[in-house]
């Protein structure tokens, strides 16, 4: 599995964005573990990752629940710290980079504060970072029209539906103009048909923001639709099994999703997937579960 | 998903209703609720209460009815339950001979003692907060502290409300600090909690923003805990209205409705009826000032909620 790996080192999916000339990637994870807990109950949520993502990749994490997908997105965001190896940010280890603010996250569920209007929540990392008043609404009026939302502003976050309200998440996200963007299955709350045309509407934003992403889903088609890669990863311990490119031509539409590359794609995905249950012992599967639900409970 | 039970278990301590019942409709249920328990009063007196008669004439017509109860309960009797139109007459009545009325020296009363109620939780929800701030900020701290915190609530009032006053002099600010040590406890408990009631990824998104303690504090963790607190400041409230009341009866302050109580407690034997007077008026006091709080609640939180569906 480790040969595929190797494709990391390569460029970015064809069909892609064109590939910028700077050397340096946006996201560098070399030798990268995570480990709940110490002693005999300890949960190795992650080991060995290397992966290296360039800028305006669009990079999805797919794997089975408690692989340690969203433990790998919060790795890079220094949400949690790694236990050994490095990951870096735009060339500087995670921490300073968070400091820095150069990235955008946005959760499966919206998280916009109830007791803020749209506008406001959009402003919310500006106001933190100390900019001045005219300039965040300036700011966050521009996002809103850039997730078509701006007639909603001075509307409060429970008159909006669940769609709209991740669309305002991902305003919030992008208001400081991050290099990279973390998403945590942001439409995974959502029903088939809203999250198609969400899938849709981020290609968009994607295309005109030249914003990188690092994108958590278990949804095969999903992670085939957006990415310009896809990384499959493995539980007990989380692991990266195979990366695979995605060729499909850029604008990605709605007869993208019905060529014959993309089934070709779904396919392969779905078969690096399941290749561990085809060398997966048995006899790890019983204590595999409690570690994985320790696992989860952390991601 | 923590989340929903605890957003769903503080609006019921909020006070919303999404039980279905308009604000109307609650208003109506209340009346009933008050006007049943007048009535069962009154049922209880005519059942068992003393002998009474009426002998007046109303517009020319002549009224003669006397009442023999057919039961006779200790309970019932006038000394230990007076009729309501009694303790309605007592409100007209001179407070003391060529005096005015009782309704209105209960009304000065009222307002003397309401701001010392009023200070007393003022003080008490900002030393609450503080609390409850310096707790979740220093876990060290809870641990070593919050017993006594909860100790301070043991010891009775009656024992500390003497000591304050021996402390600073009998003088309604006094008063307003042994209140405040009443109010200051569930602002603290409430906070304790509502400061930690966030989305965990609301923390994390303050986190990916590197946002300072003090930004974490005002932009995240006082906004998410405002109904929590707000609900603690209703029983605090209330609270604070007992409290100041008990506080006057050590410092032998005269002018609220602690010191109303002294008197009507040892006239009680002459005229019952003024000790449920001024009785009636407390209660009326702490739903009063509850009712503010409420208010207040309304305003800070406008827009926030979903509003109940009328």
């Amino acid at each position: 599995m480790t040969e595929i790996r190797s494709s990391a080192t390569q460029p970015a999916g064809t069909g892609a964005a064109p590939a910028r000339s700077d050397a340096q990637p946006v996201v560098e994870i070399s030798g990268a573990g995570k480990i709940f807990g110490s002693g005999p109950t300890a949960v190795h949520a992650l080991q060995g990752i290397d992966l290296s993502i360039r800028a305006r990749e669009f990079v999805s994490l797919i794997g089975p629940s408690g692989c340690g997908k969203s433990t790998l997105l919060r790795l890079i965001g220094d949400l949690i710290p790694a236990s050994i190896g490095s990951v870096k940010v735009n060339g500087k280890p995670a921490r300073q980079a968070r400091m820095g603010r150069e990235y955008g996250i946005v959760f499966q569920a919206p998280v916009l504060f109830e007791w803020r209007t749209i506008d406001r929540n959009v402003e919310l990392p500006l106001e933190i970072s100390g900019r001045p008043a005219a300039e965040r609404r300036e700011r966050a009026l521009e996002m809103l029209r850039l997730v078509e939302l701006e007639e909603f502003a001075k509307k409060y976050p429970w008159q909006l539906s669940g769609g709209m309200q991740q669309r305002v998440a991902i305003a919030r996200a992008l208001v400081i103009d991050p290099k990279l963007l973390l998403m945590d299955e942001p439409f995974g709350a959502l029903d088939e048909m809203t999250r198609e045309r969400m899938n849709s509407e981020l290609m968009s934003i994607w295309r005109r923001t030249h914003t990188t992403v690092v994108f958590v889903t278990h949804s095969i088609p999903e992670a085939v639709f957006l990415s310009t890669r896809v990384v499959v990863m493995s539980a007990r311990p989380g692991r990266v099994t195979s990366v695979i490119d995605v060729d499909l031509p850029q604008p990605r539409t709605f007869e993208t999703r019905e060529s014959e590359r993309y089934f070709e794609l779904v396919t392969a995905v779905r078969e690096a997937l399941h290749q561990r249950d085809l060398d997966a012992p048995g006899a790890r599967e019983s204590n595999g579960d409690a570690a994985r639900i320790r696992a989860e409970g952390y991601a | 998903m923590a989340a929903a039970p605890a957003i769903a278990s503080a609006t019921l301590l909020r006070g919303d209703v999404r039980s279905g019942l308009s604000r109307r409709g609650r208003a109506a249920a209340i009346a009933v609720i008050v006007v049943g328990f007048l009535v069962l009063w009154e049922v209880v007196k005519w059942v068992g209460g003393d002998p009474w008669r009426i002998h007046a004439s109303i517009l020319g017509f002549a009224i003669n009815y006397e009442h023999f109860p057919p039961l006779k309960w200790a309970i019932a009797s006038d000394l230990a339950l007076p009729h309501l139109w009694s303790i309605i007459g007592a409100y007209g009545q001179p407070a003391v001979r060529f005096g005015p009325p009782v309704w209105q020296v209960l009304i000065g009363a009222s307002l003397f003692t309401l701001r010392e109620a009023f200070v007393g939780l003022v003080i008490g929800a900002a030393l609450g907060l503080l609390l409850g701030i310096v707790f979740v900020r220093f876990r060290v701290l809870e641990r070593a502290f919050v017993p006594y915190v909860v100790a301070s609530q043991t010891i009775p009032l009656i024992t500390i409300a003497p000591i304050v006053v021996i402390y600073l002099g009998a003088r309604w600010t006094s008063v307003a600090l042994i209140a405040a040590y009443l109010t200051f406890f569930p602002v603290t408990v409430a906070a304790l909690r509502g400061l930690r009631a966030a989305d965990p990824r609301a923390f994390e998104l303050m986190r990916a923003t590197a946002a300072s303690e003090t930004q974490v504090l005002w932009k995240l963790r006082l906004p998410a805990a405002t109904p929590y607190l707000f609900s603690a400041l209703r029983v605090s409230a209330s609270a604070s209205v007992v409290g100041a009341i008990i506080g006057e009866l050590p410092s032998g302050i005269p002018d609220g409705l602690g010191g109303q109580i002294l008197q009507d407690v040892q006239y009680y034997i002459t005229g019952p009826e003024r000790l449920w007077a001024t009785l009636a008026a407390a209660a009326v006091l702490g739903m009063v000032f509850v009712g503010l709080v409420g208010l207040a609640d309304r305003l800070v939180n406008r827009g926030r909620h979903q509003p109940a569906r009328t």
